[in-house]
């Protein structure tokens, strides 16, 4: 849907984005991940059409960005970063006048404002003039402008910032509905985010790419294998040994010795392996007893340190 | 025109540039101050000159227009910029052109609608006595194209900057150095030779032949050009998107 290739882009001296490459399938929801200043808001306005770039391809679709701007913008849904809004407009004033740009059909405009205020809970301000809105409400109506035109593409550039606990569940749970049949693009700071609503996440630094793939990979990638603890009542070599030799074990050694019976073993698993069922069979059909087992695995927040480090 | 839409878009943008002056009270105040201070200016004078005559007025508005005009500019684009809503009209499918044209018609047509109240003038002279209608309509027309001059200057103005008040004083500035071109004060300083181009450039004199009753395709042109021209300069300050 989305192929980006080269992406480069200098402000005087200073490169912000320097050589991007990537792509986003169709109903994909790609996250974009790093810290503050990575350059996760210009890679945004640049897909927008807001900024050219200095240097390489945006491809949406099959259409070079340069050269079909308008007809892509057509596609495209886009909330900002601290969602501007014209603050002398009430809700459906700005709803109507942004429907209207879209060329929405008229008898069809009405429909539509009520549809995207009552998916992004917006009937109780619809007559309020934007600038008496709410942090949480301003990020919803941006939200309802940006699909109202029921784009295929969304682009969304931090659209959780600022929004309390449960308001944040909301619009990620938006996010996850409309989503099932639109391609995404976010940003976001916060790893928890990028791990429950994402596909894919990409990790930008200073400008560059450093990690991709699903939460679940890049956590894998990091930590190569999951490690376990296992606290077992039972004879110590006897017990070492049987763990030893499970297929899926690639190391186990005894951690600590609690009393004469009980010890805590931790154990490395080959990469990609479950295990935590055939260990507990294992030590209760030879009537050990099972005290405590632990998974520790790397989080996305330990990749994150690790590669913007 | 290849897109169907271009002309409806262009309405749509232009009623939320419009209705953005009515949705706060700036918009009365400033009709209101238009229309009092026009007033006054006129009244003053008149009872003591004696002459059904609309003179006095239409020298003093090129006057008038230079701070009205600034004044309706220079929120369009600083406005836009400041609070980051830019970013959202121009990654709507809309043209740049389309964006200027719609900011350009929105502050005409407001400032057509103060100088229509103040039609109250010339219907009260008529009364008063035998009013020469000729100069009227052509203090009329000269007074719309000497401000759709001055306001494609400031619409441009403002878009270089994202601070209302330098986009006001710098285009009130320009527009009285553009103004002032023609006035007796530098003409006279000047070679003869100079002093004819110098005069012609100048915003002024074009406005003073129109307003003698004498429309001449001339002085039109020069406005067309000169609002043409900073209308497209405006759009290229768009395509460069030179700004954080």
């Amino acid at each position: 849907m989305i192929e980006v290739k080269g992406l480069t882009k200098k402000f005087a001296d200073h490169v912000v984005l320097d050589n991007l490459n990537f792509s986003v399938r169709q109903g994909e929801i790609l996250g974009l991940l790093g810290p503050n200043g990575a350059g996760k808001t210009t890679t945004m306005k640049i897909l927008t059409g807001f900024w050219p770039a200095t240097e390489g391809q945006v491809t949406i679709a099959g259409q070079d960005l340069d050269h079909h701007a308008l007809d892509l913008k057509k596609r495209l849904g886009y909330l900002p970063e601290h969602v501007p809004l014209y603050d002398d407009m009430k809700v459906y004033e700005y709803l109507r006048f942004v429907a209207e740009v879209r060329e929405i059909e008229k008898e069809e405009i009405l429909a539509r404002i009520k549809d995207v205020s009552a998916k992004c809970g917006l009937q109780k301000v619809i007559g309020q003039t934007m600038a008496e809105l709410s942090k949480g409400y301003r990020q919803r109506v941006g939200l309802a402008q940006a699909i109202i035109h029921n784009p295929d593409i969304l682009i969304l550039d931090e659209p959780t910032t600022g929004l309390d606990p449960n308001q944040i569940v909301e619009i990620r749970e938006l996010i996850k509905t409309i989503g099932q049949h639109k391609t995404i693009i976010f940003s976001t700071h916060i790893l928890a985010e990028a791990s429950a609503t994402c596909d894919r996440v990409l990790i930008i630094n200073q400008g560059k790419i450093v990690g991709e793939g699903t939460p679940a990979e890049l956590t894998a990638k990091l930590s190569g294998s999951a490690s376990l603890q296992v606290k077992v009542k039972g004879p110590q070599a006897t017990v070492l040994s049987a763990i030893q030799a499970l297929p899926q074990v690639a190391t186990v050694q005894a951690q600590s010795v609690d009393s004469a019976e009980v010890t805590t073993y931790a154990i490395t698993v080959q990469p990609g392996q479950e295990i935590k069922e055939e260990l507990s069979k294992l030590i209760i059909n030879n009537n050990w007893g099972l005290l405590e087992l632990s998974q520790t695995q790397a989080s996305l927040e330990d990749v994150f340190r690790q590669l913007t480090k | 025109m290849k897109n169907p839409h271009y002309i409806s878009t262009v309405f749509s943008l232009f009623k939320k540039e419009l209705m953005s002056y009515f949705n706060s009270p700036i918009a009365y105040i400033f009709i209101g101050i238009f229309l009092v201070v026009g007033n006054w200016l006129f009244f003053s004078p008149f009872f003591l000159a004696g002459q059904a005559s609309l003179r006095s007025y239409f020298m003093l508005l090129p006057w008038v227009l230079l701070f009205l005009a600034p004044a309706i500019t220079m929120r369009l684009w600083s406005e836009e910029k400041q609070s980051g809503t830019i970013e959202f009209l121009l990654t709507l499918p809309v043209t740049n052109w389309q964006v200027v044209w719609a900011k350009f018609l929105s502050a005409f047509i407001f400032m057509f609608l103060s100088l229509l109240l103040s039609l109250t003038l010339p219907i009260t002279v008529s009364y008063l006595g035998d009013l020469d209608v000729g100069p009227v309509i052509g203090g009329y027309v000269g007074g719309g194209l000497l401000g759709a001059a001055y306001l494609a200057l400031g619409l441009f103005i403002s878009s270089l900057t994202r601070n209302q008040i330098i986009a006001f004083i710098v285009a009130l500035a320009v527009c009285f150095g553009l103004f002032m071109l023609s006035s007796e004060m530098v003409l006279i300083s000047l070679p003869q030779w100079l002093a004819n181009i110098v005069n012609s450039l100048g915003v002024g004199s074009h406005f003073y032949n129109l307003a003698r009753g004498v429309i001449d395709t001339k002085d039109i042109i020069y406005y067309f050009s000169f609002t043409g021209l900073f209308l497209w300069l405006n759009v290229k300050v768009l395509e460069l998107r030179n700004w954080r």
